[in-house]
């Protein structure tokens, strides 16, 4: 039986969800190698116990959090969302978590904060992605959120998968997820939260800006620099023969946060 | 030590059989579902990756024999093919399987595309390499002729070297672990010529006589 306590939300698709073996075997976590099978080959290495939060920037609450307190209020929810890859594939997650929205009341941003800026751990003894030399990415790992894209009800911090503690290689042991941007902003093993008043710094922005945009919303109509996003691969989907399907607009959420973007064009902030 | 005639010949072979194991073996996987959660990517970039180490080992073969007087000329044929054969069938995995003959996007992917445009450019140099690994083709074109157009092995591996780099995010370092090493052979190359054409080039014209 599942582990955790879990109620199930109506936020949630009905779509068959990719097998558990799936979602943890084929995984991006660079802080662990850059082949999908490295994550789950090299993360048993990291210790999530104990494990420590810091909230910081423009908030009225900041502070060191233990994990166990910094969870403790929130009741858990089961999330089924689509996770679609910038790489053109995609998969149907059993998420247990709980909404950002909840944790930044419960830190209470100043009205100059704009936006959260995220960092993952940095511990290369821990990490064998952060040791030696062709290191894939700038340590710490970062991400971020405009403030209205973090308050939105589908955003969530993950800490489980199927009912179950989130594995190490899907980034225990807490992570974000945001259903309608591509995987990437996900931010795993996270450290720190920061609220901040400039849009901060992202990894994959910081290697290749033109290839990897600050918003990163999942959308067919702009394509990467050197793939097109117009389909996916959804996997676990019929093997080998497996039809390939079209990507959506905001990976099918458009009716929920399209509106987060009105006026905006979408081809200048990708 | 020295084969028989027959022993070299049963040698090569024996190579052709054994560069075609690799790809029984994926046949298996496939078969068996054990290619992991993406299979068609882990085909495209098995049989890729097969294409490209036997364009290399193909162009191992003259550094070999100059530095270490090591000759397996007679391999380098059942090379070269080995490493067309995995490209056209991981060609064919990407037409099929990947894009599923969507012939628009084929199309639009191979003009708009750099890392396949180099692709398919690298695919379409082997054709006439591979149509020219015979005997027949040496003596029709005549052996200088077919040396000079076999020389588009070393353009052919360029690219395929550029087409991996191109086809990750980041620098991952297989991509670039491949480079380097094609960037080695090639550079021995250019080195050598370079130094054929100091060698050439000093050798003062008799005079003609008066």
């Amino acid at each position: 039986a599942a582990s955790l306590q879990v109620t199930k939300s109506p936020l949630s698709t009905d779509e068959p969800a990719t097998s558990l073996d799936d979602i943890t075997s084929y995984n991006n976590f660079y802080e662990f190698g850059t082949d999908k099978s490295d994550p789950k080959a090299n993360s048993g290495t990291l210790k999530t116990k104990p494990w420590t939060v810091k909230v910081d920037g423009l908030v009225d609450k900041p502070g060191d959090y233990q994990l166990e307190d910094f969870i403790k209020p929130y009741a858990l929810e089961e999330r089924v969302y689509r996770m679609r890859c910038v790489e053109g594939w995609s998969m149907v997650i059993p998420w247990d978590g709980f909404p950002l929205a909840e944790v930044l009341k419960q830190v209470a941003p100043q009205s100059a904060a704009k936006y959260v800026a995220f960092e993952t751990l940095v511990r290369p003894a821990e990490m064998s992605g952060q040791r030696g030399f062709l290191q894939a990415l700038d340590w710490p790992y970062r991400e971020g959120l405009r403030l209205d894209e973090a308050m939105h009800p589908l955003t969530i911090l993950a800490t489980g998968i199927y009912g179950e503690p989130i594995p190490n290689q899907n980034g225990a042991p807490l992570r974000l997820v945001v259903p309608w941007k591509y995987g990437f902003k996900g931010i795993k093993s996270i450290v720190r939260i920061s609220l901040v008043d400039k849009q901060p710094q992202t990894s994959w922005n910081m290697q290749n800006a033109r290839e990897y945009g600050f918003y990163s919303n999942v959308n067919p109509a702009v394509d990467h620099p050197r793939w097109s996003q117009a389909t996916e691969r959804r996997i676990g989907e019929g093997g080998i023969f497996a039809k390939r399907r079209p990507t959506l607009p905001f990976n099918g959420y458009g009716d929920q946060v399209a509106s987060l973007y009105s006026g905006m064009d979408l081809r200048t902030y990708y | 030590m020295r084969l028989t005639a027959t022993q070299a010949k049963f040698s090569v072979w024996l190579l052709y059989v054994v560069a075609f194991l690799p790809a029984i073996w994926m046949a298996w996987l496939t078969v068996n579902d054990a290619l992991g959660a993406d299979p068609v990517r882990e085909l495209e970039h098995r049989l890729g990756l097969w294409a490209l180490r036997f364009l290399i080992l193909a162009l191992c073969v003259t550094p070999i024999r100059q530095l270490f007087r090591i000759n397996l000329l007679r391999y380098r044929r059942a090379l070269g093919l080995s490493a067309f054969w995995y490209a056209l069938i991981h060609l064919l995995v990407w037409l099929f399987l990947d894009r599923q003959l969507e012939m628009q996007a084929i199309v639009a992917d191979i003009i708009k595309r750099p890392y396949i445009t180099i692709g398919m450019a690298a695919f379409a140099l082997l054709i006439p390499l591979a149509l020219t690994s015979n005997r027949f083709s040496i003596r029709k074109l005549g052996g200088a002729a077919w040396a000079r157009l076999h020389k588009l092995a070393y353009v052919a591996t360029a690219l395929a070297a550029l087409h991996f780099v191109m086809v990750v995010k980041s620098w991952p370092p297989e991509p670039l672990i491949y480079s380097a090493i094609v960037a080695t052979l090639l550079l021995f190359r250019a080195v050598q010529a370079a130094r054929l054409r100091r060698r050439a080039e000093p050798a003062p014209l008799p005079r003609p006589a008066r």
